[in-house]
């Protein structure tokens, strides 16, 4: 009654019908988000048509014999992608193989009470200044500095291991095992980050809970706050082999570009990404086709990873 | 304020039976801030002891001494002297971890680990080395928490999965399955709808035979029904005006609900304040 906006004789109708210009602009941003997030899906939707059709020659060439064939020849038109997919799979593996290890054990560290918070925080602030880094400058700096700092190392382990295939060949200046090591550098502060944020996050009633159970900081971090912690540790690792299988710049300077699949991890090999950025220029006809399958085939890759994580992700989620 | 000598010979005089833990002349602060001061207390053997009082009366900071469970927090320092079976638990030879195996705790909020309910009272067992048939100790432990046969057909699920009554029993049970001599609980009914408290509540009727119970409560009636001695603390500003909590009145429950010797736990009982 005392309101002064309402007065008694209006109906609801009626002062519902009555112009209101907050609710114009609510009718507006409502439009807005609709427009906008359908363009970003007509995006998604026009890159992969553009790969389809564009990848379209070469996949009605070379069928999935694409996907099993050694050859990269533009002289007789010949092309497949076994070499590329190999090295990008198997590096991304690597390269999770020495992060994972290393960014949990950087990430529990992070979050455990061992430093006071005056160091931790500008620690935290360097190891996401990492992920900052052009992948160009780790390229620069791999080829430059990091591998001929290691190269001495791998060729101990060939003198002393050689017989086991992966390192059956003496280490080239550009190779597999190292660009896999750069990768790992790369992908760390990700994995670091995340892993951190969902250790932090958990409940300190659980450290707690266990530490009341007489349990060690050890058998509490290992037994249940990496267990609890462990669909963001997931995801932090799946977007971590999202960025190595689709990093560029690093592995087209280091991996050597090597058509061919080579057991040997010392070896030069090759990546999807890689190819494409030493072949787009001059390619054109067959060859971009060919090009362009490649890409697509990448994009599956990052798809299905994508969605791994989220399968796995959500299945955990379940649990807690 | 209360004279220490006083109140040790009240409680000498009033607690019978073995004692378990001894706190001596026991302040606790975090950092300059006293939160407790110069309490005397004696735990018996296989009894109940209550603590009850108002907020910010430092009961449940003396309760997480008994365990080491303070050393957590930055700057929490003990002065005085509790003793376990004679031994000071503050010894710099005493191993924390150690301590809490032979003193457990169920907390405030059931805090089940994201683990299936077995997985849940294996997780002590196993850490604390136990030898023995996993699957026997499981059942016997979620018999004694009387939550077996609700949840017998359904171990391999979360124990998150329960409810929350439920999942304080599994808390217990839990607590229980590493037989530890004392079960330190921090308000465990709290969060608990009234059914779920009662069960509780009879619950640790049955566990004083085999261990001894100290239990934080705001719920005056709950200490009266469960426990055999009960001790009062109060919170009272310091010279400093920061409030600090000290021990009132520690005897027999009987005695502090109906004939207590002080004015404030008088006030307090028959719900004047608090």
């Amino acid at each position: 009654m005392t309101s002064p906006t309402i007065s008694n004789q209006e109906t609801l109708i009626e002062s519902s019908q009555k112009f209101h210009a907050p609710r114009l602009i609510d009718r507006i941003f409502y439009w807005l988000t609709v427009l906008l997030s359908v363009g970003i899906g007509a995006v998604l939707v026009w890159i992969t048509y553009s790969l389809l059709s564009i990848a379209f020659p070469a996949i009605a060439t070379f069928n999935l014999g694409f996907l099993f064939s050694q050859v990269w020849n533009p002289v007789q038109d010949l092309y497949g992608a076994l070499p590329q997919i190999y090295g990008t799979i198997v590096s991304s593996i690597i390269a999770l193989l020495f992060a994972v290890p290393l960014g949990v054990g950087v990430a529990v560290f992070l979050s455990e009470d061992f430093l006071p918070r005056r160091i931790l925080t500008p620690i935290a602030f360097v190891i996401e200044l990492l992920a900052a880094i052009p992948s160009v400058v780790y390229g620069m700096w791999g080829i430059f500095v990091f591998v001929p700092f290691i190269l001495p190392l791998l060729q101990g382990i060939h003198n002393a291991l050689g017989w086991i295939p992966f390192f059956s060949t003496p280490p080239s200046t550009r190779q597999m095992f190292a660009t896999a090591l750069v990768l790992a550098i790369m992908i760390l502060p990700t994995i670091i980050a995340i892993s951190r944020d969902s250790l932090i996050s958990l409940p300190p009633q659980l450290r707690q809970g266990a530490y009341g159970l007489g349990a060690t900081r050890w058998e509490t971090i290992m037994q249940v706050l990496l267990p609890a912690g462990l669909s963001g540790i997931i995801g932090s690792v799946m977007l971590a082999l999202g960025r190595a299988l689709g990093e560029t710049m690093a592995a087209a300077m280091l991996i050597g570009n090597a058509n061919r699949v080579n057991v040997s991890l010392f070896a030069p090999a090759s990546t999807i990404s890689a190819l494409i950025a030493n072949q787009f220029g001059e390619a054109s006809g067959l060859q971009r086709s060919a090009l362009f399958y490649q890409a697509l085939i990448l994009m599956i890759l990052t798809l299905i990873v994508n969605m791994l994580a989220e399968v796995i992700v959500s299945r955990f989620q379940q649990v807690e | 304020m209360t004279n220490p000598s006083i109140q040790q010979d009240a409680i000498n005089n009033s607690i019978a039976g073995d004692i378990v833990i001894r706190t001596e002349n026991v302040s606790i602060f975090y950092g300059s801030f006293q939160a407790v001061r110069n309490v005397f207390l004696d735990i018996p053997k296989h009894k109940v002891v209550a603590f009850i009082g108002p907020s910010g009366c430092g009961k449940s900071t003396l309760l997480r001494c008994y365990n080491r469970l303070n050393d957590l927090i930055p700057g929490a320092r003990v002065e005085g002297k509790i003793t376990y079976q004679g031994v000071d638990l503050y010894d710099p030879k005493v191993d924390p971890v150690e301590v809490r195996r032979r003193i457990g705790m169920v907390f405030q909020r059931p805090n089940p680990f994201p683990k299936s309910i077995y997985d849940n009272i294996a997780f002590g067992a196993r850490i604390n080395g136990y030898k023995g048939d996993m699957d026997e100790l499981v059942e016997r432990s979620l018999r004694g928490a009387a939550l077996w046969d609700e949840v017998k057909d359904k171990l391999k699920e979360s124990g998150l999965s329960l409810s929350g009554g439920q999942q304080q029993r599994l808390c217990i049970a839990r607590t229980i399955a590493i037989e530890p001599e004392v079960i330190l609980m921090d308000e465990p009914c709290s969060a608990l709808d009234p059914i779920s408290t009662l069960r509780i509540e009879d619950l640790m009727h049955d566990l004083k035979q085999r261990f001894t119970i100290v239990i934080v409560t705001h719920n005056m009636q709950q200490a009266s029904r469960v426990a055999d001695y009960t001790a009062f603390f109060n919170a009272e500003a310091g010279d400093s005006g920061s409030r600090f909590g000290y021990l009132v009145e520690y005897d027999r429950t009987e005695s502090i609900f109906n004939a207590p010797k002080q004015q404030a736990t008088q006030d307090y009982v028959s719900g004047r304040f608090g």
